[in-house]
Formats: C-alpha cells, sequence, structure tokens
C-alpha cells in the first residue's frame, strides 16, 4: 500500500456542473460495460451451453431411436422431426418453448438485477451514481438481448445439427404433410421466432419485477418459471373457458399457426396482444417499484 | 419478492374473480310442462309431448325459439343450448318429439301428418304465452332449430307453418331417401340406390329399444327412456314404418312405398315454400347425411328467394369436432338477426358470410385437437365450385370381383362410431379387400390443392347387368401412405353395364387440401361394410373413360385474419396507458437546487430521518455537518443508524425528513452529486466471477466517466493485491477484498469518500497503512467519513467523531477535544472525596470530578507531576495516574442509558478552541 498522491479535488466545486468532471448521467452504464458483466458467468454460459447442446442430443435420441413411424395418422412436429433441418429445427423449437427458454427467459431477465443485490455491487453502482431508471433501462436491454440470442440460438444449432443429421430437405408441415419451399420455410421459422419472442416478453417481464423485489436470484427465477407453470396448470383447466385466453401462457404454442398451409395471424395477434398488456405493466411495475425502493442488499 | 407474489396472486384473484362474476350465468325461469297435442291423418291422435319452457328474467315479451332434439334422444339433449339461447334473450321451447322418451305417441319420422303437425300446435302454444313477442294474433315470433332429427323437423316445420320466421338446420337430410339409398352415379336415383345398411339399422334400432344416443348433433344421454310401449320388433315405430324398414332391409333395396314414405318426411317437399330466413349447418364428417344433402336444401331454398346461408362444420354424425359452442353461437346470431325487434329488412345482409368453411389445420400438438380456421367466401357456390381443376389419373383396366354374400367388405367407416374415429381431417381405419378394388393414381400434385366440393369421374365399367361400386378419393403422400378425406365414398349402382356402361360418379362433397407431393387415387371397390352390397358372386371390368378427376375449387374462401377480438387492439393500449399512469403517478421531482451557502461543504446533513418499512425508526432528526480536510468518525455501537445513514448520502435511501446535501446539492437517488462520493458500505459487493482488475475497471466504465480519471495505478497502489488482482475475486480472502473495495471508493479520488468500518478484516500492519493512507487523502482539502463501532479507531484515524446512539446524535466534536489528550487526568484512588477536596484549592486546575476507580482532573496547564504531589501531600492515596479517557466514558455512559437526551451533555461540548467545525444545532 502506499499513499496516494494529492490532487485538488476541489478545484472545481461548486461551479456548474453537480458532478464529477465528465460525468454524465447518460453515459453511465454502458450497454457493452453491462454485456462484459454478465457475459464470463457460469449461468450464461450453462444456459448456453445447455441451449446448444439440447439440439445434438436431440439428434442423438432420434438416431438410436430411430426415425418415428411415418404411417399415423396426422403426422405431428415429433413424427416429422427427422425428416430434415428445417423440420428439426421446428420440432426441437416445439419441444424447449414450453419450459427450457421460458427457463432461459426467467434466468437472463430474473437474474439481472437480483445477482447485483446479492453480490453487494447494486449499491455501488447505484452510488457511483449510475440513475436508478437508467440501470434498469441498461440492465433490461442487456438482460432481453441474452434473452433474444437465447431463443435464437437453439433453432439454429437444431437447425445444424438437423441438416447434419437428417439434411436439408424440404419444411414439411404437420398435420398435412405439405412441403413448404425453402424460401417460405424459412420464413415462417423467423415468423415463428419473432412470435416466441413476443410471448416470452410476459416471462421477461416478471422475472424482471421479481428481480427488483428481492435480493435472492433464485427467488426471482424461481417464481417467475413458478407463476408460468402454474399459468399452464390453469390453462389445464378447461372449465374455465374463455377466461383461459388471459392466461399468459394459454397463446404459448399459438405459433404453430405459421405452419398451417394457410397461415393464420388471429391467434398470433391475440397472443402478441396478451403478453405486451402483461409486459407493459409489469415492466412499468417493476420500474416504478425500484425507483421507489430502499436498496438495503 | 414476498410483494411481488402478493402483487401476482392479488391480479389473478381479481382475474378469477371477474371470471366467477361474468361467468356467472345470467337468470332464466326453466319451466317443465306437457303439452296436449292432437294429429294424425285425420287429426283425431292425442299426444301428450313431454316439453320445457325456458324464459329469460325479466317482464317484456321476447321473441321464441323451438329447439328440436335428434334422432333417439329427448328434450334433455338440448338442455345445455336452450339455457344458452334463453340466456341470449329468447323464449325456448324443448320437447320430446312423439315416440321418445316421456312423450307419448309413435315415431313418425317427421311426418307431415304427424310430428309437422305437433309443431305447428306448439307455434301455437307459443303464441298464447304471455312473455312472447307477436307479430299478429295467433302468429308469435318464432325461429326453429335442430340438429339431425331436429333440423329435418325444423325444415318441414317451416316449410308447412308460415308463421315461423328463421331456421337453424343442422346436419340434416334433404331427402330421406337419397340419403339412405344414395347413387351417386349422375342421373342415378334412389330407386337404384345403394342402401345404407348399417346407418339405417342403427336408426332404426335406436327408435325401436331406444340405443343410446350415438348420433350425434346434440350430445347427452336420453333421459326417461320408456321403450316398454312399443312391440319387441317395432319398438315405438308407427306400424307402417316399422314395416317399411323390415321390408327395405330384407330387401337390400329401396321399394316405391319405402321411397313414397321417406321422401314425405323429406324437406325436398318444402322446401321451395319456405320463406323463414334459413342458416343450413352441415357436418364434413358425415356418412349418413352428407354435405350433398345440405346442397340440395339450400338449392332449393335458394330458389325460393328466400335467404339461406351454408356452414360446413368440422363435425357430423361421423365425429370430428362438433364444435358446439360455435354452431350455438352462430344459432343465436341468426336469430337475433332474424328475430330480435328492430331487426334489419329481409333485405339486408345476413350478417353472416353466405359460405363458410371450418378447415383443419392439422393435429395441434400442444393440445392434441386439431386446430380449425375458419373460411369464408361471401356466397356459397354450390358443389360445383366457382372454378375446377383436372388432374389426370392413369392405371390400365382392372377386373375385380364381388365377392359372393358381399364378404368380406372393405371398410371405409363405421357408422355410428364415428366418435371413435380419428379426430383429424384424414385418415382412421380404412382398407380395401384385395381383388375387390381397383386404382387408378395421379402423378404427384405439383402445388396444393384445395378441393371445396363433389369432384367427379367419369368410368366404364362391364361385367354384369347391374353392377354396384363405391368410389372414394385417397390422398397419398410421399412415402405411400393412403388416407381417405373424411372416411367417404360414393356409392354407385350402374345399370345395363353388361356389356359395358360409361358412368360419371359424383364423389363425395368436401373441402379438403391434398398437398403438393401427394398423389390422387381414385380406388373403385365392389363391397363396403355400410352399404348391402349384391350377394351373387360376379366379376367386373373397370376403366377410365376420361382424362381423370374434376375437382371443383372454390378461391372465394379465405381463411380470415382480420377476426381477432376487439382486445386485441385495446388491451395493449390499455396495458399501455397503465404502465404510463404506473410510472409518472407518484413520482418525486428531484430537486437539483444548489445551496451556494453549503457550496464549499463537502456534506451537510439536516435533520435527517428515516423510518424502515418494519417500523424501526432508524435515524432520527440527525445533523451533522464535515469541512474539507476533516476525517469524521461516525462512532456508535451496532444498531446506532450509522450506515443507515452511509447509505442514506449514497442515495441508496428515500429519507422520511431531512435533507443530505454535498458540496451544495441536494442528495436524492441518482443525483449527480453522488459522483463527487466514494463508498465503501457495508462490505464489498463485486462480479465474483470477474477478476479483481476487471472488477476496478468495469466499475469505472460503469461510471461512464474518461478512464484517464480513474487513478488506477494509484488505487490498485491503495490494494496492494500484487498479482492477486488478476485473479477472480472468488478466489479471494475476506480481507483482501475489503482492500479491493477500499480501492475501489478511491477510483478516482473523489472528494468525499465514505469508509463503513474499512479496518474490519484488515490486519495491524494494513490497519496502520490504512491509517496513514487516509491522512494523506485529506491533505489536499478532501473529506472522508468513517464509521466505526471502535472508540480507539476513531480515536486513531479521525480528526472528528460524531456519536450516535439509537438513530440519534448524542455527541459530537473534534476528537481531540473530546478524548481531552493532556488536559484530562485520570487517577485511580479509593478517596474521591478527599481527593476532590484535595484539588479543589490547586491554582489552574479546571475541575474534578468523580470517575469509576477514581477521580478525572481537568489539569488545565498544571503539569501531572504537580497534581500528583498535591494529592500525595493530602495523603490521598494514588493508585495509578494516566490520560482521562472523557471520550470512552461518555460513550459508555449515552449508550448505555435508554433515553438519550438532547443536547449533548455539557461533558462533550466543543471547546471554544477547536473552531465551530460541528454544527451542534439541528
Amino acid at each position: 500500500m502506499g499513499a496516494p498522491a494529492g490532487r485538488a479535488g476541489a478545484a472545481t466545486a461548486g461551479v456548474t456542473p453537480a458532478g464529477a468532471p465528465g460525468y454524465q448521467p447518460r453515459r453511465t452504464l454502458p450497454l457493452r460495460v453491462e454485456f462484459r458483466r454478465q457475459l464470463h458467468r457460469r449461468r450464461t454460459m450453462v444456459a448456453f451451453g445447455i441451449l446448444l447442446i439440447l439440439p445434438w442430443v436431440l439428434v442423438g435420441a432420434f438416431e438410436i431411436g430411430g426415425p418415428p413411424s411415418p404411417d399415423s395418422g396426422a403426422p405431428g412436429l415429433v413424427t416429422l422431426a427427422a425428416t430434415g433441418g428445417l423440420n428439426f429445427a421446428a420440432f426441437s423449437f416445439f419441444a424447449s418453448a414450453g419450459f427450457l427458454l421460458v427457463v432461459a427467459v426467467a434466468l437472463f431477465c430474473g437474474d439481472t438485477v437480483a445477482s447485483e443485490a446479492s453480490w453487494a455491487s447494486l449499491r455501488y453502482l447505484l452510488a457511483s451514481p449510475v440513475p436508478r431508471a437508467r440501470l434498469l433501462r441498461q440492465k433490461l436491454a442487456v438482460a432481453l438481448a441474452y434473452s433474444t440470442i437465447a431463443v435464437v440460438s437453439l433453432p439454429l444449432m437444431a437447425l445444424l445439427a438437423g441438416t447434419v443429421a437428417f439434411g436439408w430437405h424440404p419444411l414439411r408441415l404437420p398435420g398435412t404433410g405439405i412441403e413448404l419451399g425453402y424460401g417460405s420455410a424459412l420464413g415462417r421459422m423467423a415468423v415463428v421466432l419473432a412470435y416466441v419472442m413476443i410471448n416470452e416478453v410476459v416471462v421477461a417481464a416478471l422475472a424482471f419485477l421479481l428481480s427488483v423485489s428481492t435480493d435472492s436470484p433464485l427467488g426471482a427465477v424461481g417464481g417467475a418459471v413458478g407463476l408460468v407453470i402454474v399459468s399452464n396448470i390453469l390453462d389445464a383447466v378447461t372449465a374455465l373457458g374463455n377466461w383461459r385466453e388471459v392466461l399468459p401462457t394459454h397463446w404459448q404454442f399459438v405459433w404453430l399457426d405459421a405452419f398451417s398451409p394457410q397461415i393464420t395471424w388471429g391467434g398470433m395477434a391475440e397472443g402478441t396482444a396478451v403478453s405486451l398488456s402483461y409486459g407493459l405493466i409489469l415492466f412499468a411495475l417493476a420500474f416504478r417499484r425500484f425507483r421507489a425502493k430502499d436498496i438495503v442488499s | 419478492m414476498l410483494a411481488g407474489l402478493a402483487a401476482v396472486v392479488a391480479l389473478a384473484a381479481v382475474g378469477v374473480t371477474l371470471g366467477v362474476l361474468a361467468s356467472r350465468p345470467a337468470p332464466i325461469i326453466i319451466r317443465n310442462t306437457r303439452i296436449a297435442v292432437v294429429d294424425g291423418p285425420h287429426a283425431n291422435q292425442h299426444v301428450s309431448l313431454d316439453a320445457t319452457f325456458y324464459l329469460p328474467a325479466g317482464q317484456g315479451r321476447v321473441p321464441a325459439i323451438l329447439l328440436a332434439h335428434g334422432f333417439g334422444e329427448t328434450k334433455y339433449a338440448v338442455a345445455p343450448e336452450a339455457e344458452y339461447l334463453a340466456r341470449s334473450g329468447f323464449a325456448v321451447l324443448t320437447w320430446t318429439a312423439r315416440g321418445f322418451g316421456a312423450s307419448t305417441g309413435q315415431i313418425a319420422l317427421d311426418a307431415p301428418d304427424y310430428e309437422v303437425a305437433d309443431v305447428r300446435q306448439l307455434v301455437s302454444w307459443l303464441a298464447r304465452q304471455p312473455r312472447v313477442l307477436l307479430d299478429g294474433p295467433g302468429d308469435p315470433r318464432v325461429g326453429i332449430a335442430g340438429a339431425s332429427y331436429g333440423g329435418g323437423i325444423s325444415l318441414l316445420a317451416a316449410g308447412y307453418d308460415p308463421r315461423i320466421d328463421a331456421v337453424v338446420a343442422q346436419s340434416t337430410w334433404n331427402n330421406l331417401a337419397t340419403a339412405l339409398f344414395p347413387n351417386n352415379a349422375v342421373g342415378g336415383t334412389p330407386a337404384g340406390g345403394v342402401f345404407k345398411k348399417q346407418w339405417a339399422g342403427l336408426l332404426f334400432t335406436q327408435g325401436a329399444v331406444g340405443f343410446g344416443s350415438a348420433a350425434p348433433g346434440a350430445g347427452g344421454t336420453g333421459h326417461g327412456h320408456s321403450p316398454a310401449t312399443g312391440t319387441p320388433l317395432c319398438g315405438r315405430f308407427l306400424p307402417q314404418i316399422c314395416s317399411m324398414y323390415q321390408q327395405v332391409a330384407t330387401l337390400g333395396r329401396a321399394t316405391p312405398q319405402a321411397i313414397a314414405l321417406l321422401k314425405r318426411s323429406s324437406p325436398a317437399t318444402v322446401d321451395s315454400r319456405i320463406h323463414a330466413p334459413t342458416l343450413l349447418i352441415q357436418g364434413e364428417h358425415d356418412s349418413l347425411f352428407g354435405l350433398s344433402q345440405a346442397n340440395a336444401n339450400y338449392q332449393q331454398i335458394r330458389r325460393a328467394g328466400t335467404p339461406v346461408d351454408m356452414v360446413w362444420f368440422a363435425g357430423g354424425h361421423d365425429g370430428g369436432d362438433q364444435q358446439t359452442s360455435r354452431m350455438e353461437a352462430l344459432t343465436a346470431q341468426w336469430f337475433h338477426r332474424w328475430l330480435s325487434p328492430g331487426h334489419p329488412p329481409r333485405s339486408a345482409p345476413t350478417g353472416l358470410p353466405g359460405f363458410e368453411v371450418s378447415r383443419s389445420l392439422g393435429f395441434d400438438p400442444a393440445t392434441g385437437q386439431q386446430s380449425l380456421a375458419v373460411a369464408t367466401a361471401a356466397a356459397y357456390p354450390g358443389l360445383a365450385g366457382l372454378d375446377h381443376v383436372t388432374v389426370r389419373l392413369s392405371g390400365p383396366p382392372q377386373v375385380v370381383i364381388n365377392p359372393p354374400g358381399g364378404s368380406p367388405a372393405s371398410i371405409s367407416v363405421f357408422p355410428g362410431l364415428g366418435q371413435l374415429g380419428p379426430a383429424a381431417g384424414a385418415g382412421g381405419l380404412t382398407f380395401d379387400m384385395p381383388g375387390q378394388s381397383a386404382a387408378f393414381t395421379s402423378a404427384p400434385l405439383r402445388a396444393p390443392l384445395q378441393v371445396t366440393g363433389s369432384p367427379q369421374v367419369r368410368i366404364r365399367v362391364s361385367g354384369a347387368r347391374q353392377v354396384t361400386l363405391f368410389a372414394k378419393v385417397y390422398d397419398v403422400n410421399q412415402v405411400g401412405t393412403a388416407l381417405l378425406p373424411y372416411q367417404l365414398v360414393a356409392p354407385v349402382r350402374v345399370s345395363n353395364a353388361t356389356n359395358g356402361a360409361t358412368v360419371t360418379i359424383r364423389l363425395p362433397a368436401m373441402d379438403y387440401a391434398f398437398a403438393a407431393g401427394h398423389r390422387l387415387r381414385l380406388v373403385l371397390t365392389t363391397t363396403d361394410f355400410a352399404y348391402a352390397t349384391p350377394a351373387a358372386p360376379a366379376t367386373y371390368r373397370v376403366w377410365l373413360a376420361g382424362p381423370g378427376l374434376t375437382l371443383p375449387i372454390d378461391p372465394a374462401l379465405t381463411v380470415g385474419g382480420s377476426t381477432v377480438p376487439w382486445w386485441t387492439w385495446a388491451a395493449p393500449a390499455a396495458a399501455l396507458a397503465a404502465a404510463i399512469v404506473l410510472l409518472m403517478a407518484g413520482r418525486r421531482r428531484r430537486t437539483e437546487r444548489l445551496s451556494p451557502r453549503v457550496a464549499e461543504v463537502p456534506l451537510e446533513i439536516t435533520g435527517l430521518t428515516k423510518r424502515y418499512r418494519d417500523g424501526q425508526l432508524a435515524v432520527d432528526d440527525l445533523s451533522l455537518r464535515v469541512e474539507r480536510g476533516q476525517i469524521l468518525g461516525l462512532l456508535g455501537p451496532n444498531g446506532a443508524g450509522k450506515t443507515t445513514t452511509l447509505r442514506a448520502l449514497m442515495g441508496l435511501l428515500h429519507p422520511d425528513a431531512g435533507t443530505i446535501t454535498i458540496f451544495g446539492r441536494e442528495v436524492s437517488p441518482g443525483s449527480p452529486a453522488l459522483s463527487r462520493l466514494g463508498s465503501f458500505v457495508e462490505g464489498p459487493g463485486f462480479l465474483p466471477h470477474l477478476s479483481g482488475r476487471a472488477n476496478l475497471d468495469l466499475y469505472w466504465q460503469s461510471t461512464g466517466r474518461p478512464i484517464g480519471d480513474a487513478r488506477l495505478a494509484d488505487v490498485l497502489a491503495v490494494a496492494g493485491l500484487g498479482e492477486a488482482i488478476d485473479r477472480r475475486v472468488r478466489t479471494y480472502s475476506r480481507g483482501m477484498c475489503q482492500r479491493l473495495a477500499i480501492a475501489q471508493a478511491m477510483l478516482g479520488f473523489p472528494d468525499l469518500l465514505v469508509l463503513d468500518e474499512p479496518m474490519n478484516g484488515l490486519d495491524p500492519p494494513q490497519i496502520h497503512e490504512m491509517r496513514d493512507v487516509l491522512r494523506d487523502y485529506v491533505m489536499d482539502g478532501r473529506t472522508v467519513i468513517l464509521s466505526s463501532h471502535l472508540l480507539a479507531e476513531v480515536e486513531l484515524t479521525c480528526t472528528h467523531v460524531v456519536v450516535m446512539n439509537q438513530g440519534r446524535r448524542v455527541a459530537a466534536g473534534p476528537v481531540q477535544a473530546i478524548i481531552g489528550e493532556g488536559t484530562a487526568l485520570a487517577i485511580g484512588t479509593p478517596e474521591v472525596a478527599r481527593a476532590l477536596s484535595a484539588l479543589e484549592t490547586v491554582e489552574g486546575i479546571a475541575g474534578a470530578e468523580p470517575a469509576p476507580g477514581g477521580i478525572l482532573v481537568h489539569a488545565g496547564e498544571v503539569p501531572t507531576a504537580d497534581v500528583v504531589a498535591v494529592l500525595v501531600r493530602a495523603g490521598v492515596p494514588v493508585e495509578r495516574v494516566g490520560p482521562g479517557r472523557r471520550l470512552e466514558d461518555a460513550f459508555l455512559d449515552l449508550i448505555s442509558s435508554d433515553g438519550v437526551t438532547a443536547p449533548a451533555p455539557a461533558a462533550i461540548r466543543s471547546p471554544a478552541g477547536q473552531g465551530a467545525a460541528m454544527d451542534g444545532g439541528s
């Protein structure tokens, strides 16, 4: 340890800038900094590891178990999974959208603030100072970016793995077995990706709200996933009838409409509306809550 | 966390409550009654009908609906739909048709003299009800609806009774003779038709002995069956119906009498007289009353100039998806359109698309159900479609045999077991007996082909005078799997074919998508399980007599995309508004005002009060002021409010009262003024997966300030971690973390450095060095605030001290003054009183007071030796002499008493010589 050399810190005190020289609220916590802060975390690595390995595991499963028998009445996504890379990607997506991607999104969005609180680094960021709204905005942007990469990386890897294992063939639609050209097949995959991302907004928002409300990353992620499970259970109660339509998970597989011979948008429009509505309110609640919060972590 | 969960739970609870409230049925009045009617050819048969009358609650007159049940059922089968319609505002009368359930009489198959006559009297009954809206005396405003048997009576009654104002007929027949004796050869008649023996047998059995309710169209079990009133063979059938059935079932073909009898019970006889606007709903999965029956009804009603719309739904007598709620909604919509008081004129649009088709989008793997889309077109084009496509077939002439007795038979569908069949639009157990079928296959389709209507094919057949064949079109996929759409077949009977006859076959009407790459295969079999086929063995030769299949298409049918509910747009907009309100409401105005008076004061706290949510008052009206160059110690026991104070000045807390200014700028969360503050509070906070250097680096970058201002090298020297700085923080010891955290607080050499218990976890040499660092740090006018619960720490490091206890400031002043170094002596003696009196007389001694174990002497300029000498001279035993620890004594005193009072006790007052650095006012 050595004594610091002095510097006249008082030189500019009391003059126009309220803060230290060079300090501008708009420049605090740049996205690239937050991105780097999150990048080397074990949970980031593990999440992406699982998402990128899963398609190969599925390929292995199909190789061991043999392709599903094609002669059942209406071919589902599972039956068609081994018919080519595109179909395999669609199947992998179907297999993972219900839970794995939910967990991934909940992880990135639920952990982001709560983990800072648990490390106690949150208070130093806020005192540095990163204005609270800006801190949330930057962290949310990075968490959503990671979530997006997660949602996209799985089907991309599945496309690669499926093409390596089963070849590059036209997409065959479930139910009808109609084959689509490559262009329109990729277009539909893009639609599906976009929809799933929108649908995950509600998970992201819920996880984010819990993340600013708790100091326990596990609680935030688990809480969001848990509520998705509860929503799924309620959705299974058919007696609720149309009331299930307000459940955020009611619409999570509506993107299968994009794999019908004639693409229909109604369900996806409704699902988008539900997800965005929840998302807006939950995000607003998160910002409001964090703004008024006493940071005692 | 808990609060978040609670919020979500509360939201869910509100949603459920709303749901329960909204789904609580509107009140309706249900009245069971028996209605006496007189019918028969001579109007002399008295029948008592078991009926139920449903009324919406209220007083006014409302339109009425007659709701008829299916064959083999009773009024109870339509109870759910009746309640639904009653809740929609209609008076609904359901009744059990004669011959069924608790009604008396015999089954006459919707005959004009019997069931139709009954319904006309029900219409009159409705006209007498005080709550039923009237068009004129004895003429109620009334619609009639039903499925299958109930659909038949609906059309027939509308044909016979002009008082009926609207009709919804589902899954019903146009001509019972062509339905039970179909002949799909163009020009074929029921006289030469093929007997639909399985369906006919099932229906007859249902009527005779009450065979449950296998016929769909309305679910529910037949309550109140009393089949005992009939004979064992004929059950409750009218004798002439019974004998007709026995005759045709024995013969395996139609007789003229049977055809005439069945025709009388058919809307075909009255369709041209129907002037009530009619909605026809027919199932795609229906081998009993296929789409062609509805088509015939449509054409006849249309020719009469009556408004009529067509709906093809995904169910039918063979199962599929009955779409019950959608059908109920369509029914209610139709009746609202035509029956409501002040409904639009007849010339106005019907309110429904002219043609609506439910299309299977395939299996939904999520629900295990088939997902449906609704395609609509402005007009119904008929079974020939708007246009047609020809698909060439190829195949050599083939020889097929008719096995003796017609057995074993090929299988297309199991009548009555439809619900067990597949839900999808294709597939199911189909089987063509080898040797009995000829196949003609197309090339793979280049493009998808959506067929809507009845395909046709022209073939030639020879080998017998009369040839019975079953024609079907398979959908063959790339792997060769053949699926029979809707499991439908077209029976044909070709006459005079001994030397060959050419015939055009109308294949079953359907709405079906053949995928690109798939082939179409026409199969002609000699047998079918569901039909009566000739018993005599025969050999036929069949070949194509045309290019192939002519398939009708309806390009006008489009799957609507814009029919999303209103809330699809409203919900996000409302949510956006709510979000804006949430963010705007209760927003605290940040006060960036500058107080010039204290612009040069590093820190001033005035009246700071903070009460946590649990009610604990952590800081109570605290005021203090720190000047440049000071090292201020916040001294107090654990829980005194030191850390809360530091958190508040870091902008982490929202104080309940009071202000904090840093260089004259008021501090609120995120104030720019905080950038002049470096802090280390309640332990280090690092990203454990990054190295110490990366942590400091990223921390500085997150302040957004120029990298050159960080003075990283100087700070790293303070941390003194050496090589370890590049290791992950996770691997650090507590002391290393501590030093790194202090280094982080010093990044950029802030004007105000706040350290909370900085010496914890450091070893003695490090503590010593840290003191030097802090002393140097304030040399140039910077300021350090440190908190400690250790008196010695404050004493050794700080220039000034604020003592806190239970959230309050109990003392403040320069450390020197409070410690009283060189001015106070602690003298251990057992004889306090004598010692005090001895010192009273000494010149220069400011005062003396009792202290634990002796006395405390404010010796002033008087040397210690003189004081001791005075005492010794006075005979007071002096056991020990040391510096007087005023601060410690006061500190212990203060914190041991609960009721701390301000202002500070006189013992801790600020001596004038130390200046007014500590602002004692509040």
